[in-house]
């Protein structure tokens, strides 16, 4: 029988070795993405343009309705919770500001990153998942086309353009919520609360908001990828995967919202 | 007898598993080749290496002349052109319709017009029985259907070397019966090189030319059907004629078994 001291060191062992497995299969899927998007087609290996416009209708499109609901609320909630506070002193106006500036610089990209986590990310993965299951990934490759190229970029290029595109719906959508709100229940004049959001926003504002969400396209697109592709079995790690990237994805969203945070609040 | 792939000394191991064991043989050009063996002898796994789906742990394996185990992506692509491969669930892209399915290498590697893609595929159809079904969804086809589009898609490049893995797996007699009579006319008719990996004995001896018999990760046999037929290793006998593996424990060790030791 091995000693207490070997079993932890072999499962310590066992464990690096399998994360050291994940870095590189993670790094092969992202180096993969980045040159079959932006290296070959300079090569002259044209983008599937058609396949890319029918994932932007099943991304973007068709997620208009929810992000517009949610959206929507939020920016009632917001004005809400700030009407709370604000009123106090006396400042109901600013509820304008507040709104405006935080859904186009955090609530928009995060809240319209989130649905596509959960409609997209989920079904990236468990596309490319049951290809892998039902050998298409492996046809693809003897077919001596590039299962990367073929599946993950026309995903990829379809949410580096409808996330930004739904942020900006989103961004609009909010401040209506919260602008129906002030007009109705706290009684702010229209016009007044109008041009106070007008004065509030800066182009900066908006500006950042867009980067976040392009940057949060790829994430979600290379997350979902990345565990569509580590599929090996069947039907039941399919369901696993998909799971793995909603979470992995929603985690990572929030990473790299708390950078791009970070370095805006410096660097504009 | 001129060779389309060579195989020599090739290894192939999952983690510290050896598949393979240094198996070394040839498949002759323009002739039905069958690797046949048990379920778990190593076939499948000989299959992905042919097809450069595996890189091997060790060995050659000679397409043309090339040793496709030492090329790169983009020379192995190219050799992959001149291949068309059957899966077993046929493996059509179930987004596509049949016709895209089939029209997909076309497009991917030729720069041949629209209209001529689309008589072209349906010729492939055509010579598959599936005409008419071009707007139909892989899901709405039956599994020899399936099977047959998969051909279509496999032939779309007219390939030198044409693989089917267990061609008719899941078939019913009749339908498997027709898919062999395809893999006959595409021999006769097209002069392709056709490795079949199955374990079917009906279909063996309706369409191999040549046999190559697996057991264990090594080659136990390889050679003619009337070879085959005239062998008397056990192991190719037992394989013939459908007997079971003698597995006898001795009481003391079935104990041992059941007692997890």
């Amino acid at each position: 029988m091995p000693s207490t001291a070997e079993n932890i060191l072999n499962s310590a062992v066992r464990k690096a070795r399998s994360i050291s497995r994940d870095i590189h299969d993670a790094s092969k899927i992202i180096n993969d993405i980045f040159f079959w998007s932006f290296i070959s087609p300079l090569k002259g290996k044209p983008l599937r343009f058609r396949a890319s416009i029918n994932e932007m209708v099943k991304a973007g499109y068709n997620s208009v309705p929810i992000v517009a609901v949610i959206s929507f609320f939020i920016g009632i909630i917001l004005a809400f919770q700030a009407a709370y506070q604000l009123k106090r002193v006396g400042a109901l106006i600013y509820v304008a500001n507040l709104v405006g500036v935080s859904i186009t610089r955090e609530l928009g990209p995060i809240i319209t990153a989130i649905i596509v986590s959960g409609r997209s990310g989920s079904a990236f993965a468990a596309e490319i998942g049951s290809m892998k299951a039902a050998e298409e990934v492996d046809a693809l490759i003897s077919m001596g086309i590039n299962p990367v190229r073929f599946i993950v970029v026309p995903k990829l290029i379809a949410l580096m353009v409808m996330v930004p595109a739904l942020t900006i719906f989103s961004d609009f959508i909010g401040i209506l919520g919260g602008f129906v709100l002030s007009v109705t229940i706290l009684e702010i004049h229209p016009v007044n609360y109008f041009l106070q959001t007008v004065n509030a926003l800066l182009v900066k504002d908006v500006m950042t908001g867009l980067i976040k969400a392009w940057a949060f396209g790829i994430v979600i697109t290379t997350v979902g990828a990345y565990q569509g592709f580590k599929v090996t079995g069947g039907a039941e790690e399919v369901g696993r995967r998909t799971t793995a990237a909603v979470v992995a994805s929603i985690f990572l969203v929030i990473v790299f919202d708390l950078f791009f945070t970070t370095m805006f609040y410096y660097f504009t | 007898m001129e060779n389309a792939i060579q195989v020599t000394g090739l290894v192939a191991r999952y983690g510290d598993r050896e598949i393979l064991k240094d198996i070394s043989f040839f498949i002759p050009r323009g002739m039905t080749t069958v690797i046949l063996g048990g379920s778990g002898c190593g076939k499948s796994t000989l299959l992905k290496h042919l097809i450069g789906l595996l890189k091997p742990t060790q060995g050659q394996i000679k397409i043309n002349g090339k040793n496709i185990a030492a090329l790169n992506e983009n020379e192995l692509n190219e050799v992959r052109k001149k291949m068309g491969i059957l899966f077993q669930g046929a493996a059509l892209l179930n987004s596509m319709t049949i016709a895209d399915n089939v029209a997909l290498p076309m497009r991917e590697h030729t720069r041949l017009e629209e209209t001529t893609i689309q008589i072209m595929v349906r010729m492939k159809l055509d010579l598959v029985g599936l005409s008419g079904f071009e707007e139909f969804y892989p899901s709405q086809l039956s599994g020899g259907m399936k099977k047959r589009a998969g051909l279509a898609r496999a032939i779309a490049l007219d390939p030198e070397l044409l693989f089917f893995d267990e061609p008719s797996a899941g078939l019913d007699p009749i339908t498997a019966a027709g898919l062999d009579e395809l893999i006959l006319k595409l021999r006769n008719v097209f002069k392709m090189t056709i490795i079949v990996v199955t374990h079917e004995l009906p279909s063996v001896f309706t369409i191999a030319d040549y046999v190559i018999m697996l057991d264990a990760g090594e080659i136990i046999f390889s050679g003619t059907l009337d070879e085959l037929r005239a062998s008397v290793h056990p192991r190719i006998k037992m394989f013939l004629e459908r007997q079971p593996e003698q597995e006898t424990y001795s009481p003391e060790d079935y104990f041992r078994i059941i007692a997890g030791e």
